[in-house]
């Protein structure tokens, strides 16, 4: 029991002294953001409060008992009274735990309701998520965007509350959205089109992980959720929405990146580079993150992941492409004007 | 009862000096008894391996961005790690006390076939060797070998071709399918042997509820596997016969699977579990020194369980997006289940109220086994909260739970069980000393190992992860849980040793060490070949307490 309590005691005290590590909180179910985690935690807590209280209950008369009845040196041979049961202490040990599953079955019929069932308003952003073998790809259908590993959504306060419903799908095998802060895990299934949707009431950047096993590098498929205010969100849009810089002082590095293998795999918007089995790079220097979580995004790591991408996330779907140095720094200066 | 020397034994002992025919003997015994004993061994052997396994898999995940393993290694690692635990460890556990205990708790002096039942040993034994042969042979023998790497519940489609290439899944898919003949074979012998070979006056009413616990978990063992042998055909007939129930490339489900896994899935955790229920309610009588509290509620308990356990699988699909109808029933299903597991822990309760309690070893795990066992179930209750759920699904909350029923309640059933009927099977008795060593380091290496990861899956850290970065509060507890695994292995060496000690130089056990209950004390240890030298009579479902107390016998209240 004292073991159990250690335990509850040290997830009390996570919940409130969690605080900032790094540049991103740390996530934590219980300090919910989003109306359906709101209503998740509140759910969830009584959950735990209810199973605490068996616990303190049962483990305690437990404890007590193998105190208590414990055989002492000294003790005559004679057996204990023998007992062989009781059809109403049955009853009783039946009916009770009976009373609280209805009370459990009943807040949760209440939440999964109100979660599955809600409607989006006329107001709320549509976004689609589609898993691939180990990346995420954000799409805005409504608005014309395709990016990766980074979603951006608006801000959801009271003042102007906009949730965003996203569609979930998947080229390959199934993966799992999950973002703790914002919502519970939702599947992301291949020939399946799932849903869910956030509400943030806070602007910053929340951090999730892929949640179903999806292969090789399963570990490293992070996601980032970046809120922003309105202002900043339309902003974000605006530069999305654009075809790639056309920076005539890399001219050159553009012609050497469009002349290697890149363009099969990668899209860069406004250019002959078309392909769709890797993320987009049309804004590639508008994310913070390379390689959806695994390296920040400077100069030095982009270089480095595209010299040998294997050597960072070791059995990725991008092939090391074996390129020059020459070559190397071209693709790095044309890719950093990606704006 | 006197230890008598039979000169049948006698005489096969001296025949069987010589160490080919002691081999032959064993090879091609149907002895219930000795392929008990195999059965225990392969599973002890495989958990050992898998053990290591899981040392390897904590080593990596001790601090961030480690490099012990990468993460192909990684995630073979814990496939195996898995698939080893639950098939080639709990399975045949079940197969072996079943075996060992039950002809000789009913009165009988074999199982009802006991050549089918070395049938089913050694095509167990053939599974779990096939199953291990892919770390050779896995992408054909001219290659290296590699072993299977896509989770022990093997979610489509990464199972299909395009996503797992070479036979490693295939290894897999057939291991565990053969394995699982197996496990059929040796339920279908424990329903028969119960039914029909029961000693005189041995009524349904009167077995020990050890086998009454076996018998259900027989029967769940039946009506369970077939889903999953189906499942694992149809998925073979997806990667070689251009099938595609699977295949979401060509418009299979990826979720018609899940439902296949799962539906074995879910009882298979109580057909796990069920082992240590069965030896709890044996032991915990004896060393409280009472009859168990409600006997028949116990039995009604167990059945229930079996049954609903059916109709709960699809709380492990909470987050595939079933519609709010399906999620409430699973959910309703799921805490049901929670009724009569808590009938069980209160009726365990209740045999301790007002007995005289040994701390013997064997006790001390069952004790562990109740607490841990609630906590269990109280987190299993806390995840069949759907909404909960889906925050803690596959998370690190979920590898805490989980092993909390298999390590901190299966596994402790289990060492209780060896350290309770080891003097029966073996003749001598495990060191009480080393067995405390044994049970304070596994329990304090269980809750440093497994307490934590119930924060680390509240903290957003997703299982199977084979890397983790720094800075997002999960460096302590993945430290800690570390540490706890050195602990639990040191703990399990302690075991070894004792097993190893005790059969070396154990003291002598005698036919009735514990001052027990039941039959199987009032043969000699070990047992004969024959177990009983004439057929065993019963009045009650304590023999033997009728016998050490005339004056007041149990048939009396029968
Ligand atoms: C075979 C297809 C393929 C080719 C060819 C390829 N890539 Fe990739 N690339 C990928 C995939 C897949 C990813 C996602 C990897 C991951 O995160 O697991 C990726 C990721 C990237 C990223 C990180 C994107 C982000 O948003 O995090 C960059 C940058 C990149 N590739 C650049 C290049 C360059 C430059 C080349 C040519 C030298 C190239 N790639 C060639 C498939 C390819
Ligand atoms: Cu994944
Ligand atoms: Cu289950």
């Amino acid at each position: 029991m004292t073991r159990r309590l250690a335990v509850l005691t040290v997830v009390c005290a996570e919940l409130v002294f969690a605080g900032t590590a790094g540049d991103h909180p740390i996530e934590n179910i219980f300090r919910p953001l989003s109306t359906p985690a709101h209503e998740i935690s509140d759910v969830s807590f009584l959950a735990v409060i209810i199973c605490a209280v068996i616990f303190s209950v049962v483990a305690g008369l437990l404890t007590y008992a193998i105190i208590r009845y414990r055989r002492r040196p000294g003790d005559s041979d004679a057996e204990p009274p023998q007992v062989y049961g009781s059809n109403q202490i049955e009853a009783a040990w039946t009916v009770i735990p009976l009373l609280i599953v209805f009370v459990l079955i009943m807040v949760s019929a209440r939440v999964i309701a109100s979660v599955q069932n809600a409607k989006p308003p006329a107001n709320a952003l549509h976004a689609t998520v589609v898993g691939h073998q180990w990346w995420w790809e954000f799409r805005y259908p409504s608005l014309g965007i395709v990016t990766a590993n980074e979603l951006h959504v608006p801000l959801s306060d009271t003042a102007h509350p906009q949730p965003t419903f996203l569609k979930l799908e998947s080229v390959d095998v199934a993966h799992s959205f999950w973002v703790p802060r914002l919502n519970g895990k939702t599947d992301v299934i291949p020939n399946r089109a799932n849903d869910m949707w956030i509400d943030p009431h806070e602007a910053g950047d929340f951090i999730g992980n892929c949640a179903e096993y999806c292969g090789t590098q399963h570990a490293n498929m992070l996601i980032h959720v970046i809120v922003q205010p309105k202002p900043d969100f339309e902003r974000w849009v605006a530069e999305q929405q654009l075809p790639a810089v056309e920076d005539p002082s890399v001219a050159a590095d553009k012609q050497a990146f469009l002349s290697v293998s890149c363009v099969n795999c990668h899209t860069v918007k406004g250019t002959s580079a078309s392909g769709v089995f890797g993320p987009d790079l049309t804004h590639l220097m508008s994310r913070k993150y390379l390689a959806s979580g695994v390296l920040s995004n400077t100069p030095e790591n982009l270089r480095a992941w595209i010299k040998d991408p294997q050597a960072i996330k070791p059995g990725c779907l991008m092939p090391a492409m074996h390129l020059t140095d020459n070559e190397l720094d071209s693709v790095v200066a044309y890719l950093r004007t990606l704006k | 009862m006197a230890t008598v020397d039979y000169p049948l034994e006698k005489s096969r002992r001296q025949r069987e000096f010589s160490l080919s025919e002691a081999l032959y003997s064993w090879v091609a015994t149907v002895d219930h008894k000795r392929l008990g004993l195999m059965y225990m061994t392969s599973a002890i052997i495989f958990f050992l391996i898998a053990g290591v396994m899981a040392m390897v898999i904590r080593a990596q995940l001790i601090v961030p961005e480690n490099h012990v393993v990468g993460p192909q290694t990684f995630n073979r690692l814990f496939t195996m790690h898995g698939t080893t635990m639950v098939f080639l460890v709990g399975m045949p556990i079940i197969a072996g006390m079943s075996n060992y205990l039950i002809p000789l708790m009913i009165g009988a002096r074999d199982m009802a076939f006991p050549r089918l039942n070395a049938f089913g040993y050694w095509i167990f034994l053939f599974g779990g060797i096939l199953l291990y042969f892919s770390y050779l042979g896995a992408n054909g023998l001219f290659g290296a070998g590699s072993a299977p790497d896509v989770g022990w519940f093997a979610y489509a489609p990464l199972t299909e071709r395009a996503f797992s290439r070479g036979t490693s899944t295939d290894y897999w898919i057939l291991g565990i399918l053969v394995s699982g003949i197996g496990s059929i074979v040796s339920a279908i012998n424990v329903i028969a042997t119960t039914l029909s070979m029961r000693c005189k006056g041995m009524k349904l009413s009167r077995m020990p509820l050890f086998v009454w616990v076996m018998v259900v978990d027989a029967w769940m063992v039946i009506l369970a596997l077939p889903p999953l042998t189906a499942g694992q055909v149809m998925l073979l007939f997806d990667r070689y016969l251009g099938a595609n129930f699977f295949n979401t490339q060509a418009g299979g489900s990826a979720v018609l699977w899940q439902h296949f896994f799962w539906i074995f899935g879910h009882p298979e955790v109580y057909i796990l579990i069920f082992p240590a229920f069965a030896t709890v309610s044996e032991v915990v009588p004896v060393f409280s020194r009472k009859p168990i509290f409600g006997r028949q509620a116990m039995v009604g308990a167990v059945v229930a369980i079996g049954f609903i356990s059916f109709g709960v699988w699809a709380h492990h699909m909470f987050a595939v997006g079933m519609a709010p109808i399906s999620n409430i029933f699973f959910a309703t299903a799921s805490f049901l289940v929670a009724v009569p597991t808590g009938v069980k822990i209160f009726n365990w309760l209740a045999t301790i109220w007002g007995g005289k309690i040994r701390f013997a070893t064997p006790m001390l795990f069952c004790v562990a086994f109740i607490f841990q066992f609630l906590i269990a179930g109280l987190t299993g209750v806390m995840l069949a909260v759907t909404p909960f759920d889906w925050q803690l699904t596959d998370s690190y909350f979920v590898v805490a739970h989980f092993h909390y029923t298999l390590t901190g309640s299966f596994l402790f059933g289990v060492f209780a069980a060896i350290y309770y009927w080891f003097p029966k099977a073996t003749g001598k008795m495990l060191s009480e000393t080393i067995g405390k060593w044994h049970f304070w380091l596994l329990v304090i290496g269980f809750h440093l190992t497994f307490d934590p990861q119930h924060i680390l899956g509240i903290l957003g850290m997703p299982r199977r992860v084979y890397t983790y970065a720094p800075g997002r509060g999960w460096e302590p507890w993945n430290m800690i849980s570390s540490i706890g695994a050195a602990i639990q292995a040191i703990a399990i060496i302690c075991f070894a040793w004792n097993v190893i000690r005790a059969l070396i130089k154990g003291e002598r056990a005698g036919d009735d060490p514990w001052d027990a209950w039941t039959l199987e004390w009032t043969t000699t240890s070990p047992p004969p070949e024959y177990n009983y030298e004439t057929d065993p009579e019963v009045r009650s479902s304590r023999p033997l307490w009728d016998l050490k107390h005339p004056e007041d016998p149990d048939w009396k209240y029968e």
